[in-house]
């Protein structure tokens, strides 16, 4: 595998909902490569789209939504256009799938052994004895005590953590080159969550596997994401080196989102708090779709939608970082910071 | 919502003034299978101890919250304060009256006590009446203790409630499916705030939300607290939120408490390992990339609790007292309490 | 009529006005459920024809040539006129013949839907209401009431309802008079039929109950204090009434099909006061002598109110259940 080619590669996705009352546009314009063994984190609240991003790209989108522009391409070849029964050998073989409730991808009637050694001979050339002993082996890498005896086990007989952990290990059986984790940990307590990422990190690592982890919680993202998108609204509003982005934001949405989280290293008497909430799909405001609630807005704001442009160590979507005429950005009181005095 | 700070107030009275006491609550659920079964099966009763020996007091003005994972009773804990379920054990006193039977009772006597605490909670999709419009929601409780109220008093005093929570009157009309969990929310907050009680207990109230919307919640909260001197029991699992919400915070582990502490005191000096676990075990931002202290094992099934502290399999600290002797929750000279034989021997920081 | 469509603002200023509440109608015609029912065709049909079997049977008094039941207005002279007929005796019009008494098909169907509609209508709510509060304590009380009716619903469901229908007819009727069993033959096939079907109200709603009893909306309304009574009645039942209505529209077809197999069967309506089924047992005995209208009029309606109510409850089901949308 070239170190250069992006494993993933999404250009100008775009996803819509035909509704009776009009085509919703849920992806925008979506665009991100991820490198092999690189953790993409997709961040943004409930409604930006980030679960979509990830399901259009398997091709999993609930009907009636389909993708309506763009393209996605795994290893350089062109995926979004392949038809399902083309499609269904990708899944398992080349993405691994890790969903929020593990019971959704295990079968409650099958032992873990059983579901482990269909799933690797599905896809690799192996016999049973051979697709078993790599069952026994992945079971170990992620971490199940008594591999050998929990073989036999169903997944209600496991905890979980230990059935997130099956879980990966299904996802990791045909050793994909990419796998989406859409809200992995999100059902887990915080004590055990640490321990699935920790896991998930280090075997994606060790695979060069590259992974898209979808979630709404920065925290997830903050120690286990190498770089981060955000999402607001169906678009893509900042992408960039993890750190950068949460200690450097460069979007005023990334940067409030930022400021509202409570942090037990932080100690205030009041959360900065972003007023109103996200508009709904039917009532995307024209220009920057962030714009009625941004602290900066200006009249650029409410007419042109600003592209990804580079701003800090990574990519905004706001005039504040336009290359060629940036805005100025406005204090509490409305009035322009710069020295642009009247 | 406005967007200067408010100042904060002072920290909560003395001793004296507690309004919400509770002493060695517990709580047992039958979780046995039918009757038939068990005869043919030849099991045993089985019950779920889902709080067992819980003591704490609340005072007024203040903000005391429980934290702990799923499963360790924190929220058995709240519904048992008011009055949900009935206590198989122990006694709850709210400001000097004896509520322990809260839960059996019917008609004035209950409403003298249940009129002056109220509960918000987790899922703001499913705590409010689909079919109610918004007003009707906001009044009910005005029409069950106030029923002298006027039609036209109760659409006023609805108004303004929902305008207190940053909404607007002519929300009313509406019907809860039209609005967001976040305005869903706020709906919940007005109807607890509708009969002006002095005590909210709340139960994970943003553990639905979205962060930024959780921030516009929790400073509603505050704002309300200070405007009203409200008294709040805060549940959650959610360290973070905790840290910003809290006075004094009692750490809950499979139906015990393992630790109270004040707010400050617990997150630079925890002492029970299993509060350090916790602590560890929250994602940091600031730290951007760390690598959060991995602790081993999961929170065990509660039917089938350890014996002794049921803390210790996954307690690097465990010696053969803890395996079999359950640990009392012992007050220290810094102000806090904590159930640990290795803290009470010195053995743990 | 404004928009509604504009996106909200959280928070801002806003006047204490009092609105004007949204028009009902307006609602109601901008539903998901008229959008459905304008998109299919075979909806829109039943629709239409169980409006004119309902009307048709309302108003039959009104449309009849005759009245089926007074034996009076019978011509056994004109017995077995074919349809669309002039008799040459009376000079009547029989626009669907007439049977072996003189009696008008058309006539007799008219009147024979209204028994078929009544029964099952009254069966249904009969059903409905005991289904409901049964289904109501067992799921909100739990205990020993739920097992106690939950197992009698089990003991009841291993018997066709038809069966059940007919040993309950056959207990009430052991209990009356003879002299009476021609005048309470419909109070009987109501009891019969309502008795047969309550138990899938119960089961549907006791599931519903003890889903939305858990609900931190009736938790909320029991931190309130408020008594069990207005918490069943102003929470949980228009909470779980939606699977009892389903229930009640497919129900109804079955109550007429019920109503119709008893009265072939010759349990249910007598001769002198035909259903839909005793028309069509009288009928049958004409089919091979070549009276055939006397049975084909009576079954083609039958199948046309059974088939349109039971698509009507089909659709509303699918409409009405959020999990199949």
């Amino acid at each position: 595998m070239s170190q250069d080619e992006p494993v993933l590669s999404v250009r100008h996705l775009r996803v819509e909902f035909p509704t009776r009352h009009g085509t919703l546009v849920a992806l925008d314009d979506v665009s991100f490569d991820i490198a092999p063994g690189e953790v993409l984190g997709v961040v943004g609240e409930s409604g930006a789209g980030k679960s979509m991003t990830g399901n259009a790209v398997i091709q999993l989108l609930e009907p009636p939504g389909h993708v309506a522009g763009g393209e996605v391409r795994l290893s350089g070849r062109r995926i979004d256009d392949l038809a399902e029964d083309d499609f269904v050998p990708l899944r398992g073989r080349h993405i691994g799938m890790i969903f929020q409730d593990p019971l959704t991808s295990l079968n409650p009637l099958f032992s873990i052994g059983g579901q482990l050694i269909e799933t690797i001979r599905t896809h690799l050339p192996m016999n049973e004895k051979q697709a078993r002993v790599r069952a026994l082996e992945l079971l170990r890498e992620v971490g199940i005590p008594a591999a050998e005896e929990r073989l036999n086990s169903y997944p209600h007989q496991f905890s979980g953590g230990m059935r997130q952990r099956v879980v990966i290990a299904l996802a990791l059986a045909a050793q994909p080159e990419f796998i989406i984790a859409d809200e992995p940990t999100t059902a887990l307590d915080v004590s055990v969550q640490a321990q699935i990422l920790a896991l998930l990190k280090r075997l994606c690592a060790e695979h060069g596997t590259a992974v898209m982890l979808v979630t709404h919680d920065m925290g997830v993202i903050a120690e286990t994401a190498d770089r981060v998108a955000v999402m607001y609204a169906g678009r893509l509003i900042e992408i960039g080196p993890v750190d950068e982005v949460i200690r450097n934001p460069q979007h005023p949405y990334t940067r409030g989102l930022m400021a509202s989280i409570p942090g037990i290293e932080k100690s205030l008497d009041r959360l900065y708090q972003i007023e109103g909430s996200m508009p709904r799909l039917v009532a995307i405001p024209s220009g920057c779709a962030f714009n009625p609630r941004c602290p900066h807005a200006q009249e650029r704001c409410r007419v042109v939608r600003p592209d990804l442009m580079p701003a800090g160590a990574g990519r905004a979507a706001c005039w504040l970082h336009d290359p060629v005429d940036p805005l100025p950005r406005l204090d509490e009181n409305g009035r322009k910071e710069d020295a642009h005095v009247r | 919502m406005c967007a200067d700070t408010a100042i904060r107030q002072a920290p909560a009275p003395a001793d004296g003034d507690v309004l919400l006491e509770a002493r060695d609550l517990a709580r047992y659920f039958d979780v046995s299978k039918p009757w038939l079964n068990r005869v043919l099966e030849r099991s045993e009763k089985l019950s779920l101890k889902a709080v067992d020996g819980v003591s704490f007091a609340i005072r007024r003005g203040e903000t005391m919250a429980l934290v702990g994972e799923s499963g360790c009773g924190k929220s058995t804990v709240a519904r048992l304060v008011v009055g949900l379920y009935g206590l198989t054990r122990g006694t709850l006193t709210f400001d000097g009256e004896d509520i322990s039977d809260l839960a059996g009772r019917t008609g004035r006597q209950a409403a003298a006590v249940r009129k002056r605490f109220q509960m918000i909670f987790q899922d703001p999709y499913a705590s409010l009446n689909p079919l109610w419009r918004v007003g009707t929601i906001i009044g009910e409780p005005l029409r069950f203790f106030r029923p002298e109220m006027s039609g036209a008093a109760r659409r006023q005093r609805v108004g303004e409630l929902l305008e207190q929570v940053g909404m607007s009157p002519m929300d009313a009309n509406r019907y809860p499916h039209e609005f967001s969990g976040g305005q869903r929310q706020r709906i919940s907050i007005a109807r607890a705030l509708a009969n002006e009680p002095e005590f909210m207990i709340c139960d994970e109230p943003t553990s639905a939300l979205d962060v930024s919307v959780q921030a516009q919640i929790l400073n509603l909260m505050r704002d309300l607290q200070d405007e009203y001197g409200l008294t709040y029991l805060f549940i959650s699992h959610d360290m973070a939120v905790v840290k910003h919400m809290a006075d004094r915070i009692a750490v809950m582990y499979l139906g015990r408490i393992a630790e109270i502490a004040p707010a400050d005191q617990l997150f630079a000096t925890p002492h029970h390992p299993y509060s350090k676990m916790l602590l560890a075990a929250v994602p940091s931002l600031e730290g951007g990339g760390k690598e959060r202290s991995v602790i081993q094992g999961e929170v065990p099934n509660p039917v089938h609790p350890p014996p002794g502290c049921a803390f210790h399999p996954r307690c690097p600290h465990a010696n053969e007292r803890c395996k079999a002797e359950v640990p009392a929750l012992i007050a220290r000279v810094d102000g806090s309490e904590v159930a640990c034989h290795g803290v009470e021997e010195g053995r743990i920081e | 009529m404004s928009q509604h469509t504009q996106p909200r603002e959280n928070d801002g200023p806003a006047a204490p006005v009092v609105p004007p509440k949204p028009g009902r109608l307006k609602t109601f015609l901008e539903s998901d459920i008229v959008y459905s029912w304008k998109r299919q065709p075979v909806v829109i049909l039943a629709t239409l024809v169980t409006l004119i079997l309902f009307a048709a049977a309302l108003f039959a008094p009104w449309i009849a040539p005759q009245n089926p039941f007074d034996p009076r207005q019978l011509e056994l002279i004109d017995a077995f006129t074919p349809p669309m007929t002039t008799s040459d005796f009376t000079g009547n019009f029989y626009l669907l013949g007439s049977d072996s008494q003189g009696r008008d098909v058309f006539s007799a169907i008219l009147y024979g839907s209204r028994i078929s509609l009544l029964v099952g209508f009254a069966a249904v709510i009969f059903a409905l209401v005991l289904g409901t509060a049964l289904g109501l304590m067992a799921g909100f009380r739990g205990g020993w009431r739920d097992a106690l009716i939950m197992r009698i619903a089990d003991v009841q469901l291993t018997f066709p309802s038809i069966l059940m229908a007919l040993l309950i007819f056959g207990v009430i009727r052991g209990f009356l008079p003879r002299s009476m069993h021609a005048e309470v033959a419909i109070i009987v096939l109501i009891i019969a039929i309502g008795l047969s079907d309550w138990v899938q109200y119960a089961r549907a709603v006791r599931g519903a109950t003890m889903v939305e009893k858990n609900k931190e909306y009736v938790q909320a309304a029991r931190v309130i204090g408020l008594p069990a009574g207005k918490l069943l009645f102003q929470h949980i039942l228009p909470n779980v009434m939606r699977p009892v209505l389903v229930i009640g529209t497919i129900g109804l077809a079955l109550a007429i099909i019920a109503e119709a197999t008893l009265s072939f069967l010759g349990v249910g309506m007598p001769a002198t006061q035909p259903s839909l089924g005793t028309l069509i047992r009288v009928g049958q005995d004409y089919m091979f002598s070549g009276e055939w209208w006397i049975l084909l009029f009576p079954g083609m309606a039958l199948l046309m109110l059974a088939l349109s109510v039971n698509l009507l409850g089909d659709w509303l089901r699918d409409v009405l259940n959020p999990k199949l949308r």
